[in-house]
């Protein structure tokens, strides 16, 4: 090869190598800080429900999901609790689940609050709260709308407003 | 093509060469210089001769040293401004950093959150610093390793006479006998460890060639303390987390993705007896009790398969070990460290049913306040239903009892007593300093009979395996620094004029030594010693002479 070209050739690669290093790091970093977002598939859990049973994520395929993420200390979470209580009632329980994460507590508060708010739904305890952090869940109530294959459409961060809003969600993730 | 420049000698330079790389024949001679600029043996840098494609332009901008300095300044500004306010993983742990800083430190906090000051080793501003400093450390050593290295290699032993006489050392010696002469200076060259090459009657000695690597050398290990630092962004190559556990309780040990799992059975907090003969005296120094040992006592689990998220996993003992501060339990590359513990913490709650109107107990409970329980039965018809309850009490808006957090900070109790006399039951409020009767006047009461606290242990667990290749950088840093400072790469060239010896010497740094060198060779060899031209320069200046 030519000196000239073979010095051009050298130049490029060091400079391109630099420059996807750099790029990887940077890509790393923004990585490291990802949350669940839409579009992901929604990580598969086993938890199980205040009877004791075992509840699997990836049993309702098929189905829709909404999956809430609450505490009973939130105020948020209790206020969307009686509208997601009302859907539950009216649901096409056939295609569309809906499934709450109660965020490390003991049996008796999650208990307790089901009896004071009067929900039907199922509510799983993640005591460990290893599912919560699985789904990099920051600020409470976090709901996830999943569909049928599993893949998460929308994740709304706070309280949601009402019960129109929670139904109109659902209904663009039903199958 | 490029411009080869043939020298008088025979020798093709390339483009840009200012003294020939064999024969040291200055090709573009300034005559107004007396003694002749040998930085980078005059060879042609080779960001300064091509400059048509953006690629040589990139390459020509970071060859730069003013380029380089600039980028090294720049970092350590960034890094100077990085500890003016602590970095978010040491503010406090209950803060929330999207506000702490604005909080704590006003406007500027805020600039300094915004700009990622908060988080500065992993701000994309500072490593895109980082790699252009690396960018500029590989182009800049290249550009001048390669040719520097081609001029050396390419010397000849018969130096052209300009360069000789333009050498700061230089000397002519009128000989009787010449051959002989040169005879013993070779002689007394090698008894200096010189590498002495002959050629046409004339002498070349040089030794410490391998000292104008140590730039070089110190720059691979620059680079390789760089891609330590770089690789500690992959996946697997570095973990640091925190993991705080309560006595009795047991966790997935963060980032080990959930294949280990610890029981912290008791932690240990020891001081320094007062009474002990040995230390009395300098704890009385001291003022106040001193700690003697931080320890957790543990047990180390590994999960057996892949549980699913949030699945009981079964454990498999892997060890029982005392975790003391600097002696961390090690296992699988992982480090687990004692870091900080929390003492006292709030547990369990007593609390005796006591009928009021004669004092008489009724018997005892315990509420854990983790995990709290519905009934308590006492016997005798006496039993307590756990009506409500809030970790960490508040009235809320409407003016209800509420809990702020799942944490007890400020537990809260509303007991049902059933006793024979009142078999519906009686409330009662209690939290602390507060026992309420908010359903009108009861015969019996809860009363607060003892408490239950357990310790925590904070740990720190750590896996790194880019700590060696920062350290195997850092240690090539330092060969470089040595090769670089404590040798010396120094050159004499003997010339046969007729029966005139010339001598010229060089070195690039340490020009004592060589004259030492120098003196022992001219007295072996009676040859004239050369004379320091620079000195001499500076010992006319300073007499007002002229040069």
């Amino acid at each position: 090869m030519h000196p000239r070209k073979k010095r051009l050739v050298i130049r490029t690669v060091i400079i391109l190598l630099l420059a996807a290093a750099i790029g990887f790091t940077i890509y790393q970093i923004f990585n490291k800080d990802k949350t669940v977002a839409t579009g992901d598939k929604a990580p598969d859990f086993v938890l199980t429900d205040v009877n004791g049973h075992q509840v699997k994520l990836s049993d309702f395929k098929g189905k829709a999901v909404m999956l809430n993420f609450w505490a009973t200390w939130c105020d948020p979470c209790k206020k969307e609790m009686p509208y997601i209580e009302n859907v539950y009632k009216t649901l096409n329980k056939k295609k569309i689940v809906i499934l709450a994460v109660n965020i490390g507590e003991s049996q008796f508060a999650v208990q307790n609050f089901m009896d004071k708010y009067h929900i039907d739904f199922p509510i799983v305890m993640d005591k460990n709260r290893d599912v919560t952090d699985a789904y990099h869940i920051g600020p409470i109530p976090t709901t996830f709308f999943i569909n049928k294959d599993g893949e998460i459409e929308e994740k709304v961060v706070g309280s949601m407003p009402s019960e129109k809003y929670i139904r109109q969600k659902l209904s663009e993730i039903e199958p | 093509m490029s411009q080869d420049i043939v020298c008088d000698c025979g020798h093709k330079n390339p483009e840009g060469t200012i003294l020939c790389e064999a024969c040291g024949k200055p090709l573009k001679d300034d005559e107004t210089k007396p003694i002749l600029n040998m930085r980078y043996e005059g060879s042609a840098r080779r960001s300064q001769t091509y400059k048509k494609t953006p690629i040589d332009k990139i390459w020509n901008f970071f060859s730069s040293v003013k380029v380089g300095i600039t980028l090294i300044i720049l970092v350590l500004i960034a890094v100077a401004i990085g500890t003016i306010f602590p970095q978010d993983v040491y503010i406090p742990a209950n803060a929330d950093p999207e506000t702490f800083y604005k909080d704590q430190y006003g406007i500027l906090g805020e600039w300094y959150k915004a700009l990622g000051f908060d988080h500065l080793y992993n701000s994309w501003w500072f490593v895109i610093l980082l790699g252009l400093l690396g960018l500029s450390i590989i182009v800049a050593s290249i550009d001048r390793f390669v040719p520097l290295h081609r001029a050396l290699k390419n010397q000849k032993v018969t130096r052209h006479d300009r360069f000789m006489k333009k050498q700061r050392l230089f000397g002519v010696t009128l000989s009787n006998s010449p051959e002989k002469q040169l005879e013993m200076a070779a002689k007394a060259l090698k008894e200096k460890r010189y590498r002495v090459k002959e050629e046409d009657g004339n002498l070349f000695a040089e030794k410490g060639r391998f000292s104008r690597w140590g730039p070089y050398v110190n720059h691979i290990g620059l680079i390789i303390v760089l891609i330590g630092g770089m690789l500690r962004f992959f996946p697997g190559m570095y973990t640091n987390e925190v993991l705080w556990l309560h006595e009795g309780e047991t966790a997935s040990v963060p980032g080990t993705h959930d294949q280990y799992y610890l029981t912290n059975h008791q932690f240990i907090f020891q001081t320094y007896d007062p009474d002990d003969k040995k230390y009395k005296e300098a704890l009385k120094d001291a003022g106040g009790a001193i700690a003697k040992n931080y320890q957790s006592n543990v047990t180390l689990y590994k999960a057996e398969g892949h549980p699913i998220l949030g699945e009981e996993p079964k454990l498999k003992k892997v060890k029982n070990a005392g975790v003391r501060v600097n002696h961390p339990l090690k296992f699988d590359h992982y480090q687990l460290f004692q870091s900080d513990y929390r003492l006292g913490e709030l547990y369990k709650m007593n609390f005796k049913l006591i009928d009021k109107r004669n004092n008489q107990p009724h018997g005892e409970i315990s509420v854990n306040l983790f995990n709290p329980k519905r009934l308590y039965h006492l016997g005798k018809g006496f039993r307590i239903k756990l009506l409500d309850y809030f970790p960490d009490f508040y009235f809320n808006k409407k003016g209800e009892p509420a809990s702020k957090s799942d944490n007890p900070n400020n537990p809260a109790f509303i007991f049902k007593m059933y006793s024979p006399d009142h078999p519906k039951g009686e409330t009662n409020f209690i939290a602390i300093k507060k026992n309420l009767e908010p359903l009108g006047k009861n015969d019996y009461k809860m009363v607060l009979s003892g408490l239950k606290t357990r310790n925590v242990s904070g740990f720190v667990v750590k896996r790194d395996f880019t700590i060696w290749i920062v350290f195997a950088g850092a240690i090539i840093f330092l060969i470089g620094v040595a090769q670089g400072m404590y040798w010396n790469h120094r050159r004499i060239w003997l010339k046969r004029k007729g029966d005139d010896i010339w001598m010229s010497a060089l070195t690039n740094k340490n020009w004592y030594g060589l004259k030492k060198d120098l003196h022992y060779l001219t007295g072996e060899s009676g040859l004239s010693e050369p004379v320091d031209r620079l000195e001499e320069k500076i010992y006319r200046q300073e007499r007002g002479m002229k040069a």
